[in-house]
């Protein structure tokens, strides 16, 4: 299940819709990753832009590989601005058990941060500014460079 | 005709170009100074899927989309 909300994630709603709707599944773990952001250099908050078609394949290949394992993943995410303290990202990993949870929400945080085509933007004194230090390329990129 | 989206931080409106495979956009796009170092950067996609080449015909109606480097969470 992937959720896209406009603005900061009401985080308690979220992961108690999770938990409710996987309450009798069975499974014997739930691994949730809240994603807050915090007060540094200066930010108001922060800023996202999402290219929706793309994420939705990339997601859906990790649904696959879920369910490979017998788990189920869930994501939710932030469109626009997230101010201070508030939360722009929540993934979870429903399991039989905790260490297929454990491992599966791990490798899917450093996929989706190496991959997932999500723009973050500082918002800082009035403006929405690209953190470009803090992006990774595409893998594959800059084949249309010389 | 191609059109050829630029995503995220680009700043740049879509263009519609006659062109039949991703060499030929890569020539074009070479020659706009404002977008060197998004290329170097930016990955590709064709009708939303990332290719990894400029190989490949392109065909009337496909949609390429360029995506400078991600930062979700």
């Amino acid at each position: 299940m992937l959720s896209l909300y406009d603005g900061a994630l009401d985080v308690p709603v979220i992961l108690k819709d999770w938990y409710e709707a996987e309450a009798r599944s069975n499974y014997g773990a739930y691994i949730p990753f809240v994603g807050t952001v915090r007060s540094e250099d200066g930010i108001d908050g922060l800023s996202f832009d999402i290219y929706e078609p793309i994420l939705e394949s990339w997601f859906t290949s990790w649904q696959e590989k879920a369910k490979q394992k017998g788990a189920v993943i869930k994501m939710a995410h932030s469109r626009g601005d997230v101010l201070l303290h508030e939360s722009s990202y929540i993934a979870a990993v429903f399991s039989p058990k905790r260490r297929v949870a454990l491992e599966f929400i791990d490798e899917f945080v450093e996929d989706f941060k190496a991959s997932a085509p999500i723009w973050k933007y500082d918002l800082k004194d009035g403006k929405r500014i690209y953190a470009l230090e803090r992006s990774t390329a595409i893998k594959g990129s800059g084949i249309l460079a010389k | 005709m191609v059109r050829v989206e630029f995503l995220g931080p680009i700043q740049k409106d879509a263009l519609e170009l006659n062109i039949t495979n991703l060499s030929e956009l890569a020539e074009i796009l070479q020659a706009d100074e404002t977008l060197h170092e998004w290329l170097t950067n930016s990955a590709v996609a064709v009708n939303d899927t990332l290719v990894s080449s400029l190989e490949g015909a392109l065909k009337d109606g496909d949609k390429i989309s360029l995506l400078p480097p991600v930062c979700g969470g």
